[in-house]
């Protein structure tokens, strides 16, 4: 059932379902800071700042009338607070990114990372259980042997439904700055982190060593002029990937060139326009999210104002350039006092790479069509979240006269902003993080 | 001036910011601890230079040279954050490194009104700080004692004083810019060259 992908206005988007507490009073630990779906779909995992993973699965369903839900599937404690004793630092637990495996058996396996360590889940059912033991009654207690007169073999009978997450490797020590991104490579056997300053390549079976492939770090600290914001590996080529820095560029490397790779194959980077510097220029170019599409030709970047496309085989500028809220333009500055502008916004891809998707402030975020070069700015409220309820579109006045129903750049709320959207690798189905809320939106299905 | 005063206030903000982040849970952010420095430098060399233009226009001996807008591509940025003295994208200049010879060109009003905070090429900053990062000559450079008033901070600025190398057991690179400071007030080089400290304390 491949999904249409398309058109962002030829869609229309509705009102699933929303996760989350409806409390105003947020707690910090319950803040999503990642959102990812598995290679099918079927499994949606968040991360939330208090160390924990939760996945939903989406239940099959034979009702043509509406797309399946999302019901909760396994809840873990994927990573606790730390102490690094060395440098009296706390290591905060604050999942970073998960990644999926793609699946090669029964059991699901996903990447998490904080910011510091990652680790390897593996998330199976049980739904049998062994019963009739000799020695051990059913709620475990032993039997006196002496009182067992005949032999039985156990068998397998049916049980309720459980859903076990169990850690299988712990990738540790192997950063000294923070982690910001972890890729899985097509050739399913080896992942890259990247901090800061470098970008190691693990094998998945392999926990106490890693090789490092990116060093940016330079021999006096007081040179340093950019760090490495996200790493990507390329969705087929299994030799290559990207990562992008504070600076506003992205290298693409090869790893069939060099064992390290901190010459690059390809430097992709936007003179940048000079009507537009401030005292905030470089904050705002700093690339805070880098993905691939799916057929592996473009790349796409967010920085602060701005979507970029990249077409992998131009490096001297983008090839489309979509502003998500250029009305903030004039604004950096209090954006800067109020810390805002140092939000790291994530972007991704619909199945097909027509429309891209990123987040703003006030609880929107932005579809951009790439063929039909139509945008449309939606909102993810409690308001608009009555079953399949369509989403109306929005619009911000970035100037004094605002229009019913516009909204002006004064009254956006900064406190409310969506950092992190996922799209359902094939159907019309998103999920979008707002602090501590995820909400599922669909497209409308006639 | 107006610019200059938001050139001030941005670097307050900047400073409050690097103190506040090392209290942050995980330790300091080194991609944030970077941009803030960024802003603190191009602030600062704002301010510099429009300190310099105004107490030049009372000296009354102005050198006017024209800066093409090329040369402020990066280097406000990116030489700010490498040692000091680097002036290689800039013209070299032909008289001694003490007299000032780049002036900004005084639009800096009509600027401050659309609200835009250009940067510009400060070769001035760059010999007027070369002679407060000269070697030390007092023998206490290791003490943590505060000097003088130079080096005390003004009122807008937190109390304490960063010790952020320390905190992260990284050898502390001694400068002491800024406790042989010349000029009265002029804290900002002070507290900048602690920014370089947050960036090579890491």
């Amino acid at each position: 059932m491949a999904g249409a992908g398309g058109g962002s206005n030829d869609v229309q988007w509705c009102f699933s379902q929303v996760k989350g507490a409806i409390d105003d009073d947020v707690a910090e630990a319950d803040i999503i800071s990642t959102v990812e779906f598995n290679h099918s779909g079927e499994l949606l995992a968040t991360g939330d700042k208090g160390g924990r993973v939760v996945i939903f699965q989406q239940e099959i369903e034979n009702k043509p009338q509406c797309r399946s839900e999302y019901n909760v599937y396994s809840t873990f404690q994927s990573h606790e607070p730390e102490f690094d004793y060395l440098k009296s630092l706390e290591i905060e637990e604050k999942i970073n990114k998960i990644r999926w495996l793609p699946q090669k058996n029964a059991a699901q396996f996903l990447l998490s990372t904080n910011d510091k360590t990652i680790k390897l889940w593996k998330i199976s059912e049980r739904d049998k259980r062994p019963e009739g033991y000799n020695l051990k009654e059913e709620d475990g207690r032993y039997i006196d042997p002496n009182t067992v007169t005949a032999l039985r073999v156990p068998v397998f009978r049916p049980m309720d439904l459980m859903v076990e997450a169990s850690p299988r490797r712990v990738f540790a020590n192997a950063h000294t700055y923070h982690i910001n991104s972890i890729s899985i490579n097509s050739d399913h056997e080896t992942y890259l982190s990247a901090d800061d300053l470098r970008i190691n390549l693990w094998h998945q079976e392999i926990t106490d060593r890693s090789f490092n492939i990116v060093d940016i770090k330079p021999a006096n600290m007081e040179e340093l002029t950019e760090v490495i914001t996200a790493a990507e590996f390329h969705p087929h080529q299994c030799n290559t990937f990207v990562y992008s820095s504070s600076k506003g560029t992205i290298r693409l490397c090869d790893m069939r060139a060099s064992a390290l790779c901190d010459t690059h194959s390809k430097l992709f980077e936007e003179p940048e326009d000079p009507s537009n510097r401030s005292f905030f220029s470089e904050i705002i170019s700093s690339i805070s999210d880098v993905k691939f599409s799916h057929n592996g030709r473009y790349m796409m970047t967010r920085d602060y104002l701005s979507v970029k496309i990249w077409d992998l085989n131009m490096e001297s500028r983008p090839v489309e350039t979509y502003q998500v809220h250029e009305y903030l333009r004039n604004k950096l500055c209090s954006l800067y006092e109020n810390d805002c502008i140092f939000d790291k916004f994530e972007c991704c891809w619909n199945g097909n790479d027509s429309v891209v998707m990123t987040g703003s402030y006030n609880n929107f975020f932005r579809m951009f069509d790439r063929g039909q070069r139509r945008d449309v700015t939606l909102e993810a409220s409690r308001e608009g979240s009555k079953p399949q309820q369509v989403l109306k579109p929005r619009k911000v006045c970035a100037d004094g006269k605002r229009k019913k129903d516009e909204i002006s750049v004064d009254s956006l709320d900064f406190n409310k902003k969506i950092l992190h959207t996922a799209w359902h690798p094939q159907d019309n189905v998103i999920a979008v993080a707002t602090t501590n809320n995820l909400y599922i939106f669909q497209d409308k299905v006639n | 001036m107006d610019v200059s005063a938001e050139a001030k206030r941005i670097m307050a903000v900047s400073i409050s910011k690097l103190y506040a982040s090392r209290a942050q849970r995980g330790g300091m952010r080194l991609h944030r601890s970077l941009l803030l420095s960024v802003v603190m430098r191009s602030a600062r060399d704002l301010y510099h230079s429009a300190c310099l233009a105004k107490e030049r226009e009372e000296l009354g001996t102005a050198h006017l040279v024209p800066v093409t807008p090329e040369e402020d591509a990066m280097d406000t940025t990116a030489s700010g954050e490498q040692v000091e003295v680097e002036v290689s994208q800039v013209e070299p200049e032909p008289e001694s490194p003490l007299t000032p010879t780049i002036q900004e060109p005084m639009s800096f009003d009509s600027e401050a009104t659309q609200g835009a905070c250009k940067t510009r090429t400060f070769i001035a900053k760059e010999t007027v700080e070369d002679k407060e990062n000269r070697s030390p000559v007092s023998p206490d450079r290791h003490s943590r004692k505060r000097r003088g008033k130079a080096s005390v901070a003004p009122d807008f600025l937190p109390s304490k004083r960063a010790r952020l190398s320390l905190e992260l057991g990284e050898e502390r690179v001694l400068r002491t810019g800024g406790r042989t400071c010349c000029r009265a007030g002029d804290v900002f080089t002070t507290l900048s060259l602690n920014s370089n400290r947050a960036i090579a304390a890491f």
